[in-house]
């Protein structure tokens, strides 16, 4: 290295150490020592105990809890991401039109950003209240028997699905609004005079358009809802007989209820394989879509 | 279709889309007895701040706003720091490494909260760090996002720029503080807002770290108080409205910022 690179490195890092200390010490070492942790048994204060190999993996794998985490995981990003898309699609569509005033609408539909999973959860803790929820009322005016929203183990997850949809309800309108408004004027006007009507310019030419943008909502939606916690252990606690026992809420309970750390260790591990997983496959499908265009 | 009635559309799906939300702001105005009445009335018919007063006063809100204020603007004003020096390194100085190291913040953002959950958990105590602020901000200092946002910005000014401030005798510093930084304004507020709704919002991390009582930030602290106490839905609402409504209110004045935020990892160009 010549003088003058070793000069510029060192004066780079007196700018770069107070992030590199901070990731070292929170994100670089901890996931080092979170794959190592999962290896291992441990006490219940965190120390290394038996070193376990696979063993805490070959655990999990043999684990009814464990595995009906991630069939809850699964149906929870089921009962989120499409219903998110297809509520904040039209909300977005409606927000991109020309009218006085849009960016009043546009605050008011993308407004649930604001709002954080536990002011999500409460609100709706209570509007599902089996005492004076408002849920149960307007069921009661249109004649369907009462269900208890969180307390069935048919409904809590659904139930917990619905507070998550409108709480996410936010991003997906400014994601797709951003994306609605990148499609060209001319491609939709080209449409109209071929002869399409609302319905063909959206099918054939809006939705190609920013499909991109779908795919970015559904797969980073499907990574987020993935790592729900907040409207779990407000709403739920993972119940009604696990029901609603999505897996961070289950690497919860291991950790810091069970003070199982390398078995919840493992698990979020896994957790990890699966978020990885979807990165990568948005990755690859992205670039498709780029190079193809 | 007439321009009012579009209109009213439009305003008619916003209130439904916000309608927890409204339904929440009127229920914590609503009196102790109106509270009792079922079916519930839409508006309260005399307005009350009773529930306000409860919640500042018998939960102790207050308490957990300035908790959750002291960590949100402590995590904003050290991301906002963190970020601006190291993007200034990876666009003003040549230095050996410069790629290696860009892309190990970028690694960063692949590893979620739920891996190193455990492992911080255990640091922050072996530090004696549980039930103190340190806990809450240590670790969220730093953020490859932020630098990925603001080196996005500064590589949009001009090299020149840098070149002649060096000839005139301005020192690395100097330049990063008296002309990047102010050209630099629009990409730190949206890193400021953007830092400052995540952590006012955060949840699972502030839950582990802290026990007491008076260390609750307002998301745990307000959570807490409706699953343990029999507390009125009231002063729950009212506690609700406090807690967004300062994000709220960043949300509202920075819209545009919190698109740029959002959209910069989903949208191209």
């Amino acid at each position: 290295m010549t003088p003058r690179a070793r000069r510029e490195l060192l004066s780079a890092l007196a700018y770069l150490v107070p992030s590199l200390a901070a990731f070292v010490l929170f994100v670089f070492y901890p996931l080092v020592r979170n794959a190592q942790l999962s290896l291992y048994e441990t006490d219940p204060f965190g120390g290394l105990g038996l070193y376990a190999g696979a063993g805490n993996y070959a655990r999990l794998a043999a684990s009814p809890v464990f595995l009906n985490s991630l069939r809850v995981s699964f149906l929870f990003a089921l009962y989120t991401v499409p219903a998110g898309i297809v509520i904040g699609l039209p909300l977005a569509l409606l927000a991109n039109r020309p009218v006085r005033g849009i960016t009043i609408y546009r605050t008011a539909y993308s407004f649930t950003i604001a709002v954080s999973i536990a002011a999500a959860a409460l609100i709706w803790a209570w509007l599902f209240d089996p005492n004076v929820g408002v849920l149960d009322y307007v069921m009661g005016l249109l004649h369907v028997p009462a269900v208890g929203w969180l307390t069935d183990p048919r409904w809590a997850l659904p139930a917990v699905a619905a507070a998550t949809v409108w709480k996410d309800l936010g991003f997906n309108v400014v994601v797709l609004l951003a994306a609605l408004q990148g499609v060209p004027d001319d491609l939709v006007e080209a449409a109209r005079i071929d002869g399409a009507g609302a319905w063909g310019v959206f099918r054939h030419v809006v939705v190609p358009a920013i499909s991109p943008a779908l795919f970015f909502v559904g797969v980073v939606g499907t990574i987020g809802v993935l790592q729900s916690f907040g409207q779990i252990n407000i709403l739920t606690q993972g119940g009604p007989v696990e029901s609603t026992n999505v897996i961070v809420y289950s690497i919860f309970r291991n950790a810091f209820v069970n003070f199982r750390f390398g078995l919840a260790a493992a698990q979020a591990m896994v957790l990890f394989g699966l978020m990885l997983l979807l990165t990568v496959l948005q990755f690859t499908v992205f670039e498709r879509w780029v190079t193809y265009q | 279709m007439t321009a009012a009635l579009r209109h009213a559309g439009m305003i008619a799906i916003a209130v439904v889309v916000l309608f927890p939300l409204l339904f929440a702001v009127s229920t914590s105005l609503k009196s102790a007895a109106e509270l009792g009445r079922y079916p519930p009335s839409l508006w309260p018919q005399a307005p009350v701040l009773d529930n306000y007063g409860d919640a500042l006063t018998k939960a102790p809100l207050g308490r957990f706003l300035l908790n959750s204020a002291i960590q949100s603007g402590t995590v904003t004003a050290g991301q906002l720091l963190t970020s601006s020096l190291a993007a200034f390194a990876f666009v003003f100085i040549d230095f050996p490494g410069r790629r290696v190291l860009f892309f190990a913040f970028l690694a960063t953002l692949m590893v979620p909260l739920e891996v190193t959950l455990i492992p911080n958990y255990l640091t922050v105590r072996a530090l004696g760090w549980l039930d103190t602020y340190p806990a809450l901000v240590a670790p969220f200092l730093a953020t490859a996002f932020g630098t990925f946002l603001l080196r996005q910005f500064f590589l949009t000014i001009p090299r020149e720029l840098a070149d002649a401030a060096r000839m005139d005798g301005c020192s690395r510093r100097r330049f990063l503080w008296t002309i990047v930084l102010p050209l630099a304004r629009p990409a730190l507020a949206t890193l400021g807002i953007y830092a400052f709704l995540s952590t006012w919002n955060q949840y699972l991390w502030p839950l582990l770290v802290i026990n007491s009582t008076a260390m609750r930030t307002v998301q745990i602290g307000l959570s807490l108080l409706q699953s343990q106490e029999a507390v009125s839905w009231g002063l729950v609402m009212a506690g609700v409205v406090l807690m967004v409504l300062p994000t709220a209110v960043v949300f509202l004045l920075g819209y545009r910022h919190v698109v740029r935020g959002l959209t910069a990892g989903a949208v191209k160009g």
